[in-house]
């Protein structure tokens, strides 16, 4: 062999090999980018969803029964809040005050449902607090209503379960981690600064959950019910996280 | 017999390569890598539904992760984001457990110490200035001061991105870090802007690894191609 050809040859093939890597790496780098393929496989699917699972986990570890979500002054806080449902303002529930009942179910020892005027007998207390949303966008607030705790513990709910249900005038529908349930802070919000909650923030009363981002802060609640079976909700089944603590 | 081809082998071939990054740095180097490029990929897409900053600004769909539009629509009735959050928080974990590794196999190897330490103010101006006159020699396996600066500031923003996220994600259980990075609002811009100092790194760093290809061939194969450092290699 030629000195020549015994240098040519190991050029040659580095630059193929070098070629090959460079393509295959952008067309990793493409099919990241376009994510189609990669992200609606019903492989990947539910690996994302293991992983959010996993996230679940995570998130009730992290939680603190004790820490309470940052307090603002009244003036930090936003009067006109931000109409958010998954339909428009016209299509808002419009309950009777007079008829409403809350029903209730699962592991509950005194099932009967409760009228508006039971329900605003229970001791009250004001919140201002940050109202975070799942799309990033996140509003101050002022709420008033009673411990949902105290209520719980008023029924007879077994406070050894894991989960509390809600389902709503809207159809929506879901549930929390007890813990965060019995959260000082967790209020069924029957008033919007100083007035009646409005119809649009879910009056008769949504429950507020300064410890959850917002989708998990039920309006229109019709149903409440405690369980040790996952439960799923309307936005969770349709791939969002469950715990979806802050 | 073995021995004789082995001898004859030897014999004509030059000295062994040494490694220039072992094997472990170069997978975590490409899990970092794909984690990193998850995240951005997601982090674009939910920076969309409610842009952090004031400003008329989107980054386009075909180059956001978290699957097709209307896909999601026909089958959860949802518009796309709750994919690229379930990536998001995915991702994350690579991310967080793949870096711990690396930091922890820098310091305890002596990596840092040895390629990306001493950084001096002179060496840097000096480098700095020899880049910009595109003199600056690049010795495969030896990082000048420049290069230096570029991964402790890299390393920096991504510390910063993810604590940042952090506090966006937990703003109730970890609200100290939260106040540290000036409130929830504040805390996703300074995300925002951690994001784009990461990309601006890879731009510069994809640039210069495709200008000296040699330096591309060492993270994936652990050496460099033979041309290269037999030209780069001192007579013994």
């Amino acid at each position: 062999m030629t000195r020549r050809s015994l240098e040519r040859k190991p050029l040659v093939a580095g630059i193929e090999r070098r070629l090959f890597l460079r393509q295959t790496l952008s067309l990793g780098a493409l099919a990241m980018l376009t994510g189609c393929d990669i992200s609606d496989g019903d492989q990947v699917q539910s690996v994302l969803h293991r992983l959010s699972r996993w996230n679940d986990r995570a998130q009730a570890f992290l939680f603190d029964r004790q820490r309470l979500a940052p307090s603002y002054a009244e003036s930090e806080a936003v009067r006109d809040f931000r109409y958010n449902a998954y339909f428009p303002m016209e299509a808002v529930p419009k309950l009777a005050a007079a008829d409403y009942r809350l029903e209730l179910a699962g592991l509950i020892a005194d099932k009967r449902p409760w009228t508006l005027e039971q329900l605003y007998a229970l001791p009250q207390e004001s919140q201002i607090t940050r109202h975070v949303c799942v799309e990033g966008w996140s509003m101050i607030g002022k709420w008033r209503g009673a411990r949902l705790g105290t209520f719980l513990e008023r029924v007879g709910a077994d406070l050894s379960a894991k989960y509390l249900g809600y389902s709503c005038a809207d159809g929506y529908y879901g549930s929390i981690d007890m813990p965060t349930a019995l959260h000082p802070q967790t209020i069924m919000a029957f008033g919007f600064f100083d007035e009646t909650l409005p119809a649009k923030y879910g009056f008769p009363f949504k429950l507020r959950i300064p410890t959850k981002l917002g989708f998990k802060n039920p309006k229109w609640v019709t149903t409440l019910y405690v369980t040790n079976r996952p439960t799923g909700g309307f936005w969770e089944d349709r791939g969002y996280n469950w715990f979806s603590g802050l | 017999m073995t021995a004789d081809i082995l001898d004859g082998a030897s014999a004509g071939a030059p000295a062994p390569r040494p490694v220039l990054h072992p094997l472990s740095r170069r997978i975590m180097h490409w899990l970092n890598a794909l984690a990193i490029l998850l995240m951005i990929g997601s982090g674009w897409r939910i920076y969309d539904y409610y842009p952090a900053l004031p400003l008329d600004f989107g980054f386009p769909y075909a180059y956001t992760l978290g699957g097709d539009l209307s896909l999601s629509e026909a089958r959860n009735n949802e518009d796309g984001l709750a994919n690229a959050l379930a990536w998001h928080f995915g991702a994350m974990w690579l991310l967080v457990l793949n870096l711990a590794a690396y930091l922890a196999v820098g310091v305890l190897s002596g990596h840092f110490r040895r390629d990306f330490l001493p950084l001096r103010l002179a060496a840097f101006r000096d480098d700095l200035v020899a880049a910009l006159r595109f003199r600056l020699v690049h010795r495969l396996g030896e990082y000048n001061a420049v290069q230096k600066l570029l991964y402790w500031g890299v390393l920096a923003a991504i510390l910063v991105t993810i604590l940042s996220g952090l506090s966006i994600w937990k703003p109730v259980q970890l609200q100290a870090l939260t106040w540290l990075f000036g409130g929830y609002e504040f805390a996703r811009v300074v995300h925002f802007f951690g994001m784009a100092a990461i990309a601006g790194f890879i731009v510069v760093h994809v640039s210069l690894a495709l200008l000296v290809p040699s330096t591309l061939f060492a993270m994936i194969l652990g050496r460099g191609p033979r041309r290269t450092h037999r030209a780069e290699e001192p007579r013994p």
